[in-house]
């Protein structure tokens, strides 16, 4: 290193804190040195993020948020801008990969006892985090002005119809119009590439903070901040994030552009769950498509949506499904506080936990299934069921979670 | 370990049912046998489309000039696509009016440039396959895949008249067409017919999405160089990783 260089780097530091935020961020910044698999994800998600906001600047150069022409711009893109099918694929298949990847995401956290104290509110904001995808999604989903476009958005904007007194002033509110509109559209549109972007971006700057602030968890759930060097000060299970992690994550990094890559080329639509068929048919008010299904992230909590049939306590069934889907995707802010077992880990938690834990993934993912189905007595009678196992899982943890039968925590991380 | 074998185990099966093929429609069709890479059965289809679909139907979203991607020049899209006196780059447009349309069948015929993505090639193989004589209807025909149809047979005098017919044999394994009989024959034999909408089916593909064959080229090209990237990347963390225990 010259002394030139080092001198620019000085004049820097005295204005900006540079190299103080490398180190605290990067190369001093330990880590657990025992991240498995499961921990690939946040990174990903970050590199999801950057993609959809890069292709987002893209689309946004040709695409029209007018309800005459929106669909038609779309194809545009796809045929008439240079290589604008593979962006628009990108920021397509992005959609639902960001969900893969934060589903994924969460339920590390959920396996390690990330939620648990002292990581609380950095689970609370990867929270509001996840609030803000399922907004970026569902306004997203509007644009293109499809069949699906037009009445997924209908199915949603008329729950909030269903909320009593307010509820009709409120949807006309939202959709700027008495139907849904060019007016909703462009003011979705205004969300999606202004709002939502920039909220999501301060909110996952936030969580990175508020990571760093209390460290990584790990797969063992232990705190390596308890076991420090004594002459160093540093973490005996801790490595610098930079570059050990960074070239980690390089790896991991490619071997999900494999699979990222592979379904942009060759399976764009991914058989109707990444772009759904009947959304290559305009939006027209006058034709309800016989079967509306969301894309397939939204499905588990469209499935509690049509689970409840029947009218209870003075409220309507439709405002119950509401109720519950709305409880369905917020009940997991309250994980650090329901969960009372003297571990974090799954690797030291007892029978009940993996059995708890087991069911809940199961319910997730047969409600999913069944919220792309058209709904027979029995399909209904299976998502009241998995609804049921779904909020148990939360509902019973304080319970199970103190009666189980835990291993004890090792003192230091293991492999 | 154990543990994340045994999640990644559960989740993998949980998954299966998820990407079983979501299907566009659910009535029974016929599997068309189309193949895309097939540029001669790609032209064959563009003239049948300009001539038979597009004067009712448009194809809006697509440009004549796109057909150079099929090795057709431009003198060649201009005398062998472009019958209604447009220009070489413009959209293809219906050569009839939005009102007329409306007020002749009911419902102004959709757009055809994305019908393929919406309905799928076998939905369409088939439905072409499939109109027959029906007097309750308002335009006197009818469609096995398509109940009520607006759209006339526009093809009969290729493919004649049919009805449905009578002799109800119950052969799961048959095509749909079997369902129906041939009383008015056309100009085309039963063969002739297939391949003529089969050609015209494959080009509707095309139309959904023309750079799907440019798509899957770059595809290959594009995973072949992560792969080596890949071997790069896992020797370069294997290196810094060697001092970690």
């Amino acid at each position: 290193m010259s002394k030139q260089e080092n001198s620019i780097v000085a004049w820097i530091d005295k204005r900006f804190p540079m190299t103080v935020t490398w180190k605290a961020h990067l190369s001093e910044y330990y880590a657990p040195k025992n991240f498995n698999f499961w921990y690939y994800f946040g990174s990903l998600a970050l590199l999801v993020l950057v993609n959809q906001l890069l292709t987002g600047i893209f689309l946004t150069m040709s695409y029209k948020p007018d309800a005459s022409m929106a669909f038609a711009s779309v194809e545009y893109i796809m045929r008439d801008v240079d290589m604008g099918w593979l962006i628009r694929y990108m920021h397509s298949t992005g959609a639902s990969m960001f969900f893969v990847v934060v589903y994924l995401h969460m339920f590390r956290g959920m396996m390690y006892g990330s939620y648990r104290k002292p990581r609380e509110l950095l689970w609370l904001i990867g929270m509001a985090i996840f609030f803000v995808l399922m907004s970026l999604a569902f306004t997203g989903y509007i644009l293109p002005w499809g069949q699906m476009s037009y009445w997924g958005a209908q199915v949603i904007v008329s729950m909030f119809g269903a909320i009593p007194v307010i509820g009709e002033t409120l949807s006309n509110w939202i959709l700027g119009d008495f139907m849904l509109s060019d007016a909703a559209l462009n003011r979705f549109f205004a969300y999606h590439v202004v709002t939502l972007p920039g909220l999501i971006v301060v909110l996952v700057f936030v969580h990175i903070v508020a990571l760093h602030q209390v460290g990584s968890n790990n797969p063992d759930g232990i705190e390596i901040k308890a076991n420090r060097n004594p002459k160093t000060g540093i973490p005996v299970d801790g490595i610098p994030f930079h570059p050990y992690y960074t070239v980690k994550d390089i790896v991991g990094t490619v071997v999900f552009l494999i699979i990222f890559c592979a379904i942009i080329f060759f399976a764009p639509e991914m058989g109707g769950y990444f772009l759904e068929y009947n959304n290559f048919i305009p939006a027209d008010r006058l034709k309800t498509p016989d079967h509306i299904a969301p894309v397939w992230y939204f499905t588990p909590y469209y499935s509690m949506l049509r689970a409840v049939t029947v009218n209870f306590l003075w409220i309507d069934a439709k405002l119950w499904g509401v109720i519950l889907m709305a409880a369905g995707v917020a009940v997991f802010c309250f994980l650090p506080w329901l969960d009372r077992s003297p571990v974090k880990s799954i690797r030291y938690k007892g029978p009940y936990f993996k059995i708890a834990l087991t069911l809940f993934v199961i319910s997730f993912f047969v409600l999913g299934w069944l919220g792309t189905q058209t709904p027979t007595p029995l399909y209904t009678l299976l998502a009241q069921i998995f609804t049921v196992v779904y909020f148990a899982f939360f509902i019973l943890m304080p319970w199970y979670s103190r009666i189980d039968k835990t291993k004890p925590e090792p003192t230091s991380v293991t492999k | 370990m154990k543990i994340m074998k045994f999640f990644l185990a559960v989740s993998a099966v949980l998954l299966i049912p998820c990407f079983a093929v979501h299907s566009a429609v659910d009535v029974a069709v016929d599997k068309a046998p189309i193949n895309i890479d097939d540029k001669e059965s790609l032209k064959r289809g563009a003239k049948s489309f300009v001539e038979y679909c597009l004067t009712c139907h448009g194809a809006e979203f697509m440009r004549y000039n796109r057909h150079r991607d099929l090795g057709m020049s431009e003198s060649d899209i201009l005398g062998q696509l472009i019958h209604t006196g447009q220009k070489v780059g413009d959209l293809m447009e219906s050569a009839m009016r939005k009102k007329e349309a409306e007020a002749w069948f009911g419902v102004a015929p959709p757009d055809l440039s994305v019908i393929a993505r919406a309905r799928g090639a076998d939905w369409l193989y088939t439905y072409l396959r499939t109109f027959y004589r029906d007097s309750s209807t308002v335009s006197g025909w009818n469609n096995l895949v398509f109940d009520k149809a607006a759209m006339p047979h526009v093809l009969h005098r290729l493919q004649g008249q049919q009805i449905l017919s009578t002799n109800n044999q119950k052969d799961e394994q048959a095509s749909i067409t079997e369902k129906l009989e041939v009383i008015v024959p056309g100009i085309m034999t039963e063969s002739e017919y297939n391949d003529f909408v089969i050609d015209l089916v494959n080009y509707m593909v095309y139309l959904g999405e023309p750079h799907a064959t440019h798509r899957r080229e770059l595809g290959e090209m594009v995973i072949l160089f992560l792969f080596v990237l890949l071997g790069f990347a896992y020797l370069l963390k294997k290196e810094y990783w060697r001092d970690i225990h």
